[in-house]
């Protein structure tokens, strides 16, 4: 029982990291442009056939994919906010969040198009890799995605909290009018903040690709729990998706040590529930509630 | 005058719906209904998500409630869809009610409010997967044959005709509750509301009858579904993507007008239908196009195709 239980609790939080940075990614382009984005799963989904392909086709190193999938998902992404979203800034929210849902549907379809359903996975060295730690198992590829996940999303807070971009972000989510106001190009700035949390997912679906399948749908799931990651950790706040990441693992692992079928997920919804009707600011507050 | 060539058009249109289906080949009549379904889907979702403003993402909730509940009564006590179907929509109802306080209580708004309702249509799939009494994701079958009684037909036409009324019925009553104070006080909690809580709206209870209204006619559809496709699983019914199909028509013909989804469902299904057959043997073209066909009609029809016709007329009578 105890080591069940311990078992769990590692499982989960090696997990919590990448839901940490697929919820970071989210976070951002909520507490920016104000809508929950639909396609967000999709972009992942497109990240690990990236890394996919450039391990098939050219021996690419799923690790070593990242350099290739960051920078092309943040101009994808920026690229869907200025020909999608921003000309229908002043339309109202649902349409926006219809869009992204388009969007989704568009990505889904396309990689079902040019690569079939087929269940797609990446044999590397190290994917069976694994040690004990006192007879808990830690699985080598899952631990340097949960390590590499909390590392981005950590440098990335850095740079929200340093650079002058990062600052203007910041100043876009907390105010809109006011940044405006004080000169920031708003409408660059959204684009930019919608590249870089495409950026995000895209990267920690490269990190997934040693130990996780690759399918048109795969995204699916990841946003799902995204969206309850993000409200646990307040939306538009960055740190508290990382933790909210962790938290939402953690249910989810012991949720399906201890519970019969895939009942785990009434776990993570039933918390998610739970913290939407009690703290819709999120576990650790920042974002904006009501 | 306009009134009245409005009056003309639609009793023509309707002589026409209720008179040309016979004559209409197998494949024309599947497709009518499919849009008639999805016309009543987004009617019953246009009360609570287009009137008032609440957008609900998981209006799949109701739908498989509905499906299952006058199934299994079906099933286990030999009790026609007729009946069942009404005691589908009493347990959507009072889910709904039961969501509804949980999230209007705690104010949850805009985003929040989307989101919760897509966890309880989530949460209430996991539960129809687990559930082996209600046939896990195998699903239940539904018994086929031939008795007006059972709520079966051997042909298509008399599904026609039901979801033909069933469609006619919520349209009634959107108007009805358009045109009462209900329908003030739900536009009015759209705009702004705080404002409408100002000015002695009962925001709350408001919200739950239209809430309501709105679960206990998705469910209705839900036996409907069950009847005519006779088979239902745990992610047809509850899935997140009935919410969706559900809530589009709604959208693309004009939230918050009483033919907006009738009009949505006859230019959107008739595309799904066309794309899927143009581009037949190619899994997923279709509905990629009809994704991007989705985010041009939103680009360029933010207020939906009643949108087109509403702004061409004075302010005076748009209340209509």
């Amino acid at each position: 029982m105890t080591w069940l239980f311990l078992q769990a609790v590692v499982s989960g939080l090696l997990l919590g990291g990448v839901y940490g940075l697929v919820a970071s990614g989210l976070s951002l382009i909520f507490g920016v442009l104000r809508i929950i984005n639909f396609a967000h799963g999709a972009v992942m989904m497109l990240g690990m056939y990236t890394s996919y392909w450039l391990f098939v086709l050219l021996g690419l190193d799923p690790y070593a994919s990242i350099l290739v999938t960051g920078p092309l998902f943040f101009a994808i992404g920026v690229v869907i906010q200025r020909v999608v979203i921003e000309p229908n800034r002043a339309a109202a929210e649902h349409n926006q969040l219809l869009l992204t849902l388009g969007v989704a549907l568009v990505f889904e379809n396309l990689a079902l198009v040019l690569w079939q359903g087929d269940f797609r996975t990446v044999r590397t060295s190290y994917s069976g890799a694994s040690f004990l730690v006192a007879d808990v198992l830690v699985e080598v590829p899952r631990l340097i995605a949960a390590a590499g996940a909390v590392m981005i999303a950590l440098a990335l807070w850095a740079f929200l909290h340093t650079t002058d971009a990062g600052k203007a972000i910041r100043a876009l989510s907390e105010e809109p009018e006011g940044a405006a106001l004080v000169g920031i190009d708003v409408a660059r700035v959204r684009g930019f903040a919608f590249g870089i949390g495409s950026a995000c997912v895209a990267v920690a679906g490269a990190l997934v690709t040693p130990f996780f399948y690759v399918a048109p749908d795969v995204g699916e799931s990841f946003n799902i729990m995204a969206f309850v990651v993000v409200v646990l950790g307040g939306m538009g706040n960055f740190l508290g998706a990382l933790l909210g990441g962790f938290i939402v693992g953690l249910a989810e692992s012991l949720g399906a040590a201890f519970l019969p079928g895939s009942l785990k997920q009434l776990v993570v919804f039933g918390l998610f529930v739970v913290v939407l009707l009690l703290r819709p600011q999120g576990l650790f507050g920042g974002g904006r509630g009501r | 005058m306009a009134a009245v060539g409005a009056r003309l058009a639609a009793g023509l249109a309707l002589i026409g719906l209720a008179a040309v289906p016979p004559f209409l080949p197998k494949y024309g009549l599947e497709v009518l209904i499919g849009i008639l379904f999805f016309a009543y889907l987004g009617t019953c979702w246009n009360i609570l998500g287009g009137y008032g403003g609440q957008f609900s993402f998981g209006h799949a909730a109701f739908f498989g409630l509905g499906a299952y509940t006058s199934t299994l009564l079906l099933l286990r006590l030999g009790l026609t869809p007729w009946l069942g179907m009404l005691a589908g929509g009493a347990v959507a109802a009072g889910f709904g009610l039961f969501e509804g306080y949980l999230s209007f209580r705690y104010g949850l708004r805009g985003p929040y409010f989307s989101l919760v309702t897509l966890a309880f249509a989530e949460m209430l799939r996991v539960v129809a997967v687990n559930l082996k009494a209600v046939g896990s994701s195998l699903g239940l079958v539904v018994p086929s044959g031939s008795s007006v009684v059972a709520f079966e037909f051997a042909a298509k036409l008399p599904y026609y005709y039901v979801i033909l009324a069933m469609t006619l019925l919520a349209l009634a009553i959107t108007r009805l509750i358009a045109r009462s104070r209900m329908g003030y006080a739900l536009a009015a909690i759209r705009e702004n509301e705080d404002a409408a809580e100002a000015s002695g709206v009962n925001a709350l209870a408001t919200k739950l009858t239209a809430m309501a209204v709105s679960s206990f006619l998705t469910a209705l559809g839900g036996t409907f579904y069950a009847q005519y496709f006779a088979y239902i699983d745990p992610s047809l019914t509850f899935g997140p993507s009935i919410s969706i199909q559900g809530l589009l028509p709604a959208i693309v013909g004009g939230a918050g007008t009483v033919l907006g989804p009738l009009l949505g469902a006859f230019v959107l299904t008739p595309i799904s239908e066309l794309t899927r057959a143009v581009l037949r043997g190619r899994a997923g073209a279709d509905v990629m196009l009809y994704g991007v066909i989705l985010i041009l009609v939103i680009s360029f029809l933010p207020n939906g195709l009643m949108g087109l016709r509403r702004s061409r007329r004075p302010a005076a009578e748009r209340a209509t």
